[in-house]
């Protein structure tokens, strides 16, 4: 219905930039990447901005309301049970959660991807085997698991981190075994074969690349997944130990005081739940300015 | 009465508002059409000949803006009709056959319910009395065993076979008026001219009007009474087939007779006709006529206002500059 | 259609069958349960004890056989806390998690289903958008904090419902909504995507050509075919949910098997443990094959072939 032009010129933005530009045009992404550019800020200098220090107990200053709660400025957000002040604590915390989140992540992204790109690469048996290890950790209760093995192999950071990295893999190698079955026939797959590449070299330098897009996404997800589930196992007493102060734990000791001091239990779920919804918020947009459909 | 025609249309025009403007895809479209007579508007892709089929229908996207002076059917006035009333209308006086019969049967469904359906909607009927409805009609259309595909759903029929169920359920309820929008596009050849036969033959044992959209200038030739042929949105020209056949004026029409191999008038090896050039794009103002661009009859004038000629007879319109379709030099000067 | 339902229950059956066996050994990643039964206080003669008792000193797999063959006629074995058959006490404490899970799979489908359609009707609008809201909002939110904050706003402030416990159908409704909420997100987005491409198949403007009203459009031609892979998500939601249960059920105080497995795991009461893994996959395991099955007949070009 629209004319042609005689001549195509191509001129225009690259790839990457048309890439940037839509990251930058999608308002979730944003958002969701500037509150976790700031949070990732805080982890680092967590040192220099928190106030106090967050395992410093001050029995005399137990439970002193945030500022804007009557509070004083000697502690902005307050203080716990133990008198410990509740900003440094939240500023600490975030630490714990985006260290678990991001090895969580990357462990089972790549036990997960390992097994979706061979599943999809290589079809046949391999893929019957890895479809079934999916069916099995898709029957396995999450947390219940989790919480049994922390149980018994007692609750440190680094049992949390590999428990959960050892039990999210699954959405990896589903999302990644459909991503590779999409481009395994494609033609510049066929050409590194038949130009003799070998398999490994073909899996790393031609399917991987190809699917990094999807990979980013779900690690995001997963990501926000894993941070969910270590405050829940903290929340219940099998995750992070005290005096660990991650968010999830602080929960859990607020809700003692919860009918008198609810902000003991608002402000760190809040901070929670903002911190897992910009990492949503982050992937859904990713997901939106990378599929293939939104390309033109 | 019998005079008065049954679809009466008047300056339809519809927009489509897109991000780098209006699109105005269909322009002034202007015709009546008798019962038992039959349309057949022709025209190459993106035309608009399926928008005007939705847009008579009431079936166009929402975002789609319709405008017309009138649009009536059989003393109906269609742009004043409300939903309720669009809605009775629709399946019982007057029906539509798709392009696309591997997709526009419901795959959840049986082909029974299906076509019940569409009884079920408009009469005071039993699901037993709509049944046999369906049977007859399924018959009708040529369909063996029409009993036991009652119970079949859609992915078990090939595309032939879906579109003769189109045809029958778009039947149902006897409608006055069928219009089909290029019905045997998506079929094998040889299915094609059998789907057109039984869709020509039902039409006048039953003596509705039927519209038929195409760009099969072939299929024209066979079946209409009277054509329309449309480009980029605009009636270019209308007339009897005869007419048209006969004496077609415009310079695209003619272009379009060109392209027709005739048996034993078309030279074994010759090159068929062809129309150079592209369709202009229709987004923001509209001037002139839209064919210049590709006509070799082209003048000046032809970027202002088009006239409409009455040729021949009072029924043969044509919109070009020229009023036999032809430069002569006094034009051009 | 048959050979469907058999195939898939064969595969049913042997992922039954693995998730055993990986919850049996659950009970020996510590090296020696007996040494976790006692506890850490226990001398060397206890753990010797008990695991003759126990019989931990036969090779894993003649124990993992014995254990499953007493599994499939329902016998888990005695609780180590509670000293009683641990089948009883699942079976006494699961009603609750089955109701919990029931409701909250209706709670979630009631509401995901009605607004997914709606926002997939009306794109944009308000709706829409509060459902998008909704939806990233529950995927975010922390199911043990939400619990937390209903009962400080119904319990606490405005004293509408209790905020724990079990004995009436007003305790199950904070439970229901949290559990539900946590499901809704995924079933609202699949079904607004479901019904958006539905909408604007060809078949659904055969039905309108047809003089279908709207609502039977929307309804009986559009949502029957946008429904069939809610099913599927709805049961793996479900499966998903009664696992959550726990977090759940421990904030409200609800006796059910979450609150079982959490006591039971602070407790070291492995066999009780082992055994409620494999009865939630187990359900999770029978939902999606029932899923599937149904699928399969919503489906007819899976039905008749």
């Amino acid at each position: 219905m629209t004319a042609l032009p005689d001549i195509v010129e191509i001129t225009g933005p690259t790839p990457g930039q048309q890439l940037r530009k839509r990251m930058f045009g999608h308002q979730g992404f944003m958002i969701g990447a500037v509150f976790l550019v700031i949070l990732v800020l805080i982890a680092i200098l967590a040192p220099v901005l928190a106030p106090h220090d967050p395992y410093s107990q001050s029995l005399g200053d137990r439970m002193v309301r945030p500022v804007f709660m009557g509070g004083t400025w000697e502690h902005p957000l307050g203080t716990d049970h133990l008198g410990r002040d509740y900003l440094s604590r939240l500023i600490y915390g975030a630490r714990i959660s985006l260290l678990i989140g991001t090895v969580a992540a990357l462990i089972s992204g790549l036990i997960g991807t390992t097994l979706g790109v061979a599943a999809g690469y290589f079809g046949g048996r391999v893929d019957a085997v890895v479809t079934f290890l999916i069916n099995v950790r898709l029957a396995m209760p999450v947390v219940l698991v989790a919480l049994a093995v922390v149980a018994i192999l007692g609750g440190s950071l680094n049992v949390v981190i590999g428990v959960l990295g050892l039990l999210l893999w699954d959405r990896f190698a589903v999302v990644m075994r459909a991503s590779t079955l999409q481009i395994r026939n494609r033609e510049f797959v066929a050409a590194a074969r038949a130009i003799g590449c070998s398999t490994p070299r073909i899996l790393l330098s031609e399917i991987l690349p190809n699917i990094f897009n999807n990979l980013i996404v779900v690690v995001t997800l997963e990501m926000a997944h894993a941070i969910l589930l270590e405050a829940a196992l903290s929340f219940l007493g099998l995750g992070v130990q005290p005096p660990t102060p991650s968010w999830g734990l602080m929960v859990s000791e607020g809700k003692n005081m919860m009918l008198f001091e609810p902000w003991l239990v608002l402000i760190p779920g809040a901070v929670l739940f903002l911190l897992v919804l910009a990492i949503n918020l982050m992937g859904d947009g990713l997901r939106d300015v990378t599929a293939p459909e939104n390309r033109n | 009465m019998s005079n008065d025609p049954i679809l009466s249309v008047r300056d339809l025009t519809l927009d489509i508002p897109t991000a780098g403007g209006t699109l105005h895809a269909v322009r002034g479209i202007d015709f009546d059409l008798h019962r038992g007579e039959t349309l057949c508007i022709v025209g190459e892709s993106g035309s608009g000949k399926s928008l005007t089929s939705l847009a008579l229908m009431g079936l166009l996207a929402p975002k789609i803006q319709r405008s017309a002076a009138r649009i009536d059917f059989d003393g109906t006035d269609l742009l004043k009709a409300s939903r309720r009333q669009l809605r009775h209308l629709r399946g019982a006086r007057m029906s539509m056959i798709f392009q696309e019969p591997m997709t526009s049967l419901n795959p959840a469904y049986t082909i029974g319910d299906q076509l019940a359906e569409t009884l079920l909607l408009h009469r005071k009927v039993s699901r037993a009395q709509a049944r046999a409805r369906a049977v007859e009609l399924l018959e009708k259309v040529g369909i063996t065993a029409a009993e036991s595909r009652l119970s079949q759903f859609p992915h078990q029929l090939s595309g032939g076979l879906r579109q003769r169920v189109m045809i029958a359920m778009a039947l149902m309820c006897e409608p006055e008026l069928i219009i089909a929008d290029e019905p045997t596009t998506a079929l094998d050849v040889t299915i094609q001219a059998q789907i057109l036969r039984l869709l020509v033959d039902l039409q006048r044992e039953m003596n509705m009007a039927m519209i038929l959209i195409t760009h099969d200038l072939g299929v024209v030739a066979r079946v209409a009474d009277k054509v329309a042929v449309m480009y980029a949105g605009e009636l270019v020209e209308t007339g009897s087939a005869k007419a048209i056949f006969r004496q077609p004026a415009h310079p695209y029409t003619r272009g379009l007779i060109n392209c027709i191999p005739v048996p034993g008038r078309t030279e074994r090896g010759a090159r068929l006709g062809t129309i150079p050039g592209i369709v202009p794009s229709l987004v923001g103002e509209v001037n002139g006529c839209p064919f210049r661009g590709r006509c070799d009859q082209a003048v000046d004038a032809c970027a202002n206002a088009i006239p409409l000629h009455q040729l021949d007879d009072d029924t043969h319109e044509l919109r070009c500059v020229h009023p036999d379709g032809h430069r002569h030099e006094e034009v051009t000067a | 259609m048959l050979r469907f339902i058999l195939k898939r229950l064969g595969l049913a059956i042997l992922v039954a069958f693995t998730v055993s066996f990986i919850s049996f050994s659950l009970l020996f990643l510590a090296g020696d349960p007996a040494i976790a039964i006692a506890g850490e206080n226990a001398n060397a003669e206890d753990i010797a004890a008990i695991r003759e008792l126990y019989g931990f000193d036969r090779p894993m797999l003649v124990q993992y056989a014995e254990w499953l063959w007493n599994a499939l006629r329902f016998d888990f074995g005695q609780s180590y806390y509670f000293r009683l058959p641990v089948a009883d006490l699942i079976a006494e404490r699961l009603s609750v998690t089955m109701t919990l899970g029931v409701c909250g799979i209706l709670f979630a489908l009631l509401t995901a289903v009605p607004l997914g359609v709606i926002a997939a009707i009306r794109p944009n609008s308000l709706i829409d958008r509060i459902a998008l809201f909704l939806s990233v909002a529950g995927q975010a939110m922390p199911s043990f904090w939400f619990g937390l904050i209903l009962i400080v706003v119904f319990a606490i402030q405005l004293g509408w419902l209790p905020a724990s416990g079990a004995s009436s159908w007003r305790h199950f409704i904070m439970p229901t909504v949290v559990l539900g909420y946590y499901a809704m997100p995924a079933i609202m987005r699949l079904t607004r995507a479901g019904m958006l491409e539905v909408l604007s198949a060809d078949y659904i403007r055969t039905a309108r050509a047809k003089g279908a009203s709207e609502g039977r459009v929307m309804f009986k031609h559009a949502l029957r075919n946008a429904i069939i892979p809610v099913v599927s998500l709805a049961a793996v939601q479900m499966g998903f949910m009664l696992g959550g249960s726990i977090v759940v059920e421990s904030i409200f105080a609800l006796h059910g098997a979450g609150f079982l497995a959490w006591e039971s795991i602070g407790r070291n009461d492995l066999p009780t443990v082992q055994a409620l893994i494999l009865v939630f996959a187990l359900f999770y395991i029978i939902f999606t094959f029932l899923a599937d099955v149904l699928n399969a007949w919503l489906d007819p070009r899976m039905r008749s072939s």
